[in-house]
């Protein structure tokens, strides 16, 4: 029995080994041929131009994968930690228990969903509001990404909330704390390596994100701008695997960006690992 | 009676070899390409598998690129482009077969003021020359909404207006349907989808190019300017299975040509002993 258990462990540990291997040596080879500089570097992502030469550059992805995701977080920290105070802490267990609900619900719409409503309502109601000529902007993406990763968030601070021991609580009001002061100088200090893994969480979730975003963000290679049309890393490789010939460089230089995504990933993973570490 | 009974039996026998015959084909026929094809390819797939109840024609809405690029590597069977084949396709081994024409319709949103544009001012608004809809009598910035590079409707459209590469976009959307929801959507919007598409949908207006209305009869003389070729994509040296291969002979018949008006496209002109085969 013990080895078929061993036996399927092998097996989880050679697809990880497998994708590994696959995409070093398939993204490699490109960001070799088109330069290292101006393949990272590169501000002009024109990979199928026939009457200019085409150029690979992927800052514009990088830049914008970054900027969408960090706003996500900007926003969702703040909303996510206040709902998982209030739910650890404050809220009646009745209405605390309506609410996880919802979060936990929120966690499992698929993310296609996330786009659709962002196409047909958020990016409209964006092309009003800011009186743009376009609403699938960089704005429409982080929107979506922000309520993307507030279950993570939520969910994991709350754990990390309940966790802390009742006395820290229990001393600092016995000392003359109001309960606000409580919360925020006691209670969420004492969790704060359980809230920085919902933070490192919900920034996974939001890199590695696609189909939701692909339908809000407009999908133009250029650099980052708020309002402006912008695409992740994630749909550069979504919207160009298909027709990307098989053999041609364009082809290969999306498995790099798949390669420097992974890296990201990995580097986020490692994050992870060391808070989780520093809890125990 | 046991006469009567054989009789009926015999009967029954011939007719079911009769419709045996009738349908000898039979199999799966796998589609892939062009969103532009999607009625053309629909209205043909369903008759066809309507005279053919053994057959079945799946059809994936993918996009030219994306269509040729499967037969190439040979997931699918007939792949459909609505552009003509690049050198380095033909390289490859690859033959097209021109089915229809279609027309690109030019498309605004319906409250916009403007209804006529020359093909200059279509190029120069795409490349971000004019930005604003004020040089044209209405307001507003312009958003240019395009396709994808595997398009062929995007190859079609910067060829004939010669902006290949040039294009500013606010929105690269992956399908015909999506540039049409989209310009329905912005009233500043405007884009470029197949007239068999765009037929009788609300919400948007297809404007005049040069006077010129997008209508199958401007298309087939020639005078509405913005138009390419729906094309049959297959390997130019080996077999298609029996059930693809009828279904391709069936699309270039006579009997497809009056779907493909009903689709809103325009028959190409077939050779006499292709047709007739």
């Amino acid at each position: 029995m013990n080895v078929l258990f061993f036996l399927c462990g092998i097996i989880t540990v050679g697809f990880v080994l497998c994708i590994c291997v696959y995409l070093v040596l398939s993204g490699l080879p490109a960001i070799g041929k088109i330069g290292v500089g101006e393949f990272f570097l590169g501000k002009v992502w024109k990979p199928t131009a026939t009457t200019v030469e085409p150029s690979y550059g992927i800052l514009p992805f990088l830049l914008t994968s970054i900027c969408g995701t960090a706003g996500a977080v900007l926003l969702g920290i703040p909303i996510g930690l206040l709902t998982a105070v209030f739910l650890a802490k404050v809220a009646p267990p009745r209405l605390a228990e309506m609410i996880r609900t919802a979060v936990q619900l929120l966690a499992g719409i698929p993310s296609v969903v996330y786009g659709l409503v962002g196409m047909i309502v958020l990016v409209p109601g964006v092309q009003r509001l800011f009186n743009l000529s376009s609403g699938a902007t960089l704005f429409a993406a982080i929107l979506v990404l922000a309520v993307m990763i507030l279950p993570s968030i939520i969910n994991v601070s709350e754990t990390a909330l309940r966790a802390v021991p009742k006395e820290f609580e229990d001393a600092s009001l016995a000392l003359g704390a109001t309960e606000l002061e409580t919360y925020f100088r006691v209670s969420v200090p004492a969790a704060k390596s359980g809230i920085a893994t919902s933070i490192v969480l919900g920034v996974g979730r939001a890199i590695g994100e696609a189909m939701a975003i692909i339908m809000v963000s407009g999908n133009v290679p250029n650099m980052p701008k708020l309002f402006g049309s912008v695409r992740f890393m994630t749909t550069a490789i979504a919207s160009e695997m298909s027709y990307a010939p098989v053999g041609s460089l364009q082809r290969e230089a999306l498995f790099s960006i798949g390669l420097v995504l992974f890296l990201f990933i990995m580097l986020i993973n490692v994050l992870l690992n060391v808070f989780v570490k520093k809890e125990r | 009676m046991k006469k009567t009974i054989a009789i009926l039996l015999s009967l029954v026998m011939a007719v079911s070899l009769l419709t045996v015959g009738a349908c000898a084909v039979s199999g799966t026929v796998a589609a892939n390409g062009s969103t532009s094809m999607e009625k053309v390819i629909g209205i043909l797939s369903e008759q066809f598998m309507e005279d053919n109840q053994d057959v079945t024609i799946t059809y994936d809405a993918t996009g030219s690129g994306t269509g040729i690029e499967a037969v190439a590597t040979g997931t699918c069977d007939i792949g459909l482009a609505s552009r003509n084949l690049k050198d380095a396709e033909v390289e490859k081994g690859l033959a097209a077969t021109t089915v229809a024409l279609d027309g690109i319709a030019i498309i605004v949103n319906e409250n916009c003021p403007v209804d006529d544009l020359t093909v200059e001012q279509i190029a120069a608004i795409f490349t971000g020359e004019i930005t604003d809809w004020a040089d044209f009598g209405g307001k507003g910035e312009i958003a240019c909404i395009g396709r994808e590079a595997g398009s062929g409707t995007r190859d079609g459209f910067e060829s004939i207006t010669k902006t290949t590469d040039k294009c500013v976009l606010a929105q690269e959307l992956t399908s015909t349907g999506a540039v049409i929801a989209a310009v329905k959507s912005s009233a500043n919007a405007i884009g470029y989808a197949s007239y068999a598409a765009v037929e009788g949908q609300t919400g948007i207006k297809v404007l005049t190019v040069e006077g010129v209305a997008c209508t199958s009869e401007n298309i087939v003389d020639g005078s509405y300017v913005i138009q390419r070729p729906f094309n049959l994509v297959t390997l130019a040296e080996g077999e298609l299975s029996e059930a693809a291969q009828a279904f391709f002979y069936y699309m270039l018949s006579e009997d497809a040509a009056e779907l493909i008006t009903l689709a809103g496209a325009v028959p190409a002109p077939q050779p006499e002993e292709e047709a007739g085969k």
